[in-house]
């Protein structure tokens, strides 16, 4: 394929995915033909998400800014001031929720209303992550697009989240798999929108410029956005270094 | 490799195999049209390019690092950077984060374009030594959300190591994304008929990125790709004025040094939290070049240098 049509106005996105005539060719064709039309389940995810008054992701298109310590942070601030909240952690290859919100090692309990998500110690968050799911938290999943897809939609739909007031999705670095299927699952739903983290640093928001391009594309409000790390001030003699 | 999808059903026959896409047990799986079509059954033409392109460099080098945000780039960047130093070293830089592709930005390099010739695509030059490939060059603006799903990711990747002709190569070091996901399970298949020198693991002293890491080097071992090595980066921060060392990251669990020895790795050392870095990498400057002689420099050089041993 010539260069300048590699990264040529990709559909993914949308109802043409698949689909398209810049689709021809390309190795992801049939997987994006496969996950267009109606999806079966979808009257099922509507149904749970109905319970839930919000909803909000917490994204970013770099790594290692701060989401999950955000996202753990928001859902603990919302349950303290008495909401009922929810956390599901989205992120397959590197779940960090179970650490953050007191819940490792615990099992997760599969009843015949759903799983049943696991109760924060700290602030009576629900929680899900695969992180929970592992047998050894060693273990790795290496999972290809298509079965994190998969994963997702059950995360959402076969989960006994009950009536909530907020439910945050803590999301991995990217514009991949998981984010086009958490906004696909949650068509219906009505996100209240995205909080996006970025760091001070221009390589950090050179990345989360495409982030905000991907929620204008998707049509994924943009709540805010929110500088962490913003800067350090030393213990010991208090002067303020920026990073 | 196996030839069953993970998200095949309990007694896939195989894509390789006659039956597949056919066997009973093939109803309702996602891949079933895929298999049908007998598109897994032929052998991939591709791997025999790669394999050919992969022969003239000598050495591959993997950064990875469960966790985002641990300096995978950066380290990348400078490790090219410094094994260019010895102007006889003829070295490549690849980057494999299609979403988020930092390295043209840190090498100096953005707003370059990939030109097409007879013999493939030419990578952009930071040096006469330094060669660099990212999707980064591919976008018509640096603002452009790259939003595609694994199968596409995957053929880019394949396209880089088919495509560039980086000539004759003597260390090609292949920058990651976070996670264990498609372009790691491409990137390691796709260099499978290749030899492969090693990964080195990146990450910070924290236990939360730690429990990343260590799925990493899970990872790493379940695929056979060697593990050089371990780095802590961010390992700790001076203060500039009382000289006071203060534990940004705080390592609760013992750091990247202990996790080493509890999995049996290599440790190739600690990289101190320097905010200079970071404003290097945004100007697109060699952090080794502009301050030779700071803690973190010296560091990186060492750790490099244990990187050139390994390799042999």
């Amino acid at each position: 394929m010539e260069i300048s049509r590699v990264v040529e106005g990709c559909p993914s996105s949308s109802e043409s995915a698949g689909k398209a005539e810049v689709c021809k060719g390309c190795p992801g064709r049939m997987l994006c033909q496969s996950l267009g039309g109606v999806d079966k389940d979808q009257a099922d995810i509507d149904l749970r998400m109905n319970a839930v008054q919000h909803k909000i992701l917490v994204v970013s298109g770099k790594g290692g800014v701060g989401k999950s310590t955000i996202a753990a942070a928001l859902a603990n601030q919302l349950a303290t001031s008495h909401k009922k909240v929810g956390l599901l952690d989205l992120d397959i290859c590197g779940p960090s929720q179970p650490l953050l919100m007191g819940v490792n090692g615990q099992a997760v309990v599969n009843t015949q209303w759903g799983w049943k998500p696991l109760v924060s110690p700290y602030t009576g968050v629900k929680v899900l992550s695969v992180g929970s799911l592992l047998a050894s938290e060693e273990s790795s999943l290496a999972f290809r697009g298509p079965r994190k897809t998969a994963l997702i939609k059950t995360f959402v739909k076969d989960v006994l989240w009950g009536r909530l007031d907020y439910l945050i999705f803590d999301t991995p670095p990217g514009t991949s798999d998981e984010h086009l299927s958490i906004v696909k699952v949650l068509q219906n739903a009505k996100p209240d929108g995205a909080i996006i983290v970025t760091t001070p640093q221009a390589v950090a928001i050179a990345t989360v410029r495409k982030e905000i391009s991907f929620c204008r594309k998707m049509g994924l409000r943009i709540i805010g956005l929110v500088e962490n790390m913003n800067g350090f001030s030393c213990p010991c003699c208090g002067v303020s270094i920026t990073c | 490799m196996s030839d069953k999808p993970e998200n095949a059903p309990e007694h896939c026959p195989g894509t390789t195999s006659e039956e597949a896409g056919k066997a009973s047990s093939c109803e309702g799986c996602p891949n079933q049209k895929i298999c049908t079509s007998g598109a897994l059954r032929a052998p991939d033409p591709d791997i025999e390019k790669v394999k050919e392109r992969m022969a003239n460099i000598k050495h591959k080098i993997l950064v990875l690092s469960g966790k985002g945000g641990v300096g995978k780039s950066t380290f990348s960047a400078h490790l090219a950077r410094g094994l260019s130093c010895d102007e006889s070293r003829q070295i490549a830089l690849l980057d494999i984060d299609i979403c988020g592709p930092s390295i043209p930005r840190m090498v100096g390099l953005e707003g370059e374009q990939v030109h097409q010739s007879g013999s493939g695509w030419s990578p952009v030059y930071v040096e006469d030594n330094l060669a660099v490939m990212s999707v980064g060059f591919l976008l018509a603006s640096p603002d452009d959300a790259v939003i595609w799903r694994g199968p596409k990711k995957n053929g880019l990747i394949k396209q880089f190591l088919r495509d560039v002709d980086w000539g004759e190569v003597d260390y090609l070091v292949v920058d990651t994304p976070p996670g264990t996901s498609d372009e790691h399970i491409s990137i390691v298949q796709y260099l499978s008929c290749t030899h492969v020198d090693g990964a080195v693991v990146i990450t910070t002293p924290q236990e939360v990125s730690l429990l990343d890491v260590r799925k990493e080097i899970n990872f790493c071992r379940k695929v056979k790709l060697p593990i050089i090595g371990i780095v802590e980066n961010m390992s700790g921060f001076v203060c500039p004025k009382c000289k006071t060392e203060s534990k940004i990251f705080p390592p609760t669990t013992g750091g990247a040094e202990k996790m080493a020895t509890d999995m049996n790795v290599p440790f190739l050392g600690k990289l101190p939290l320097d905010p200079r870095i970071g404003r290097c990498c945004d100007e697109g400057k060699s952090f080794l070049a502009e301050l030779p002689d700071s803690p973190a420099a010296v560091a990186y050089t060492e750790i490099i240098e244990k990187i050139i041993l390994h390799c042999g």
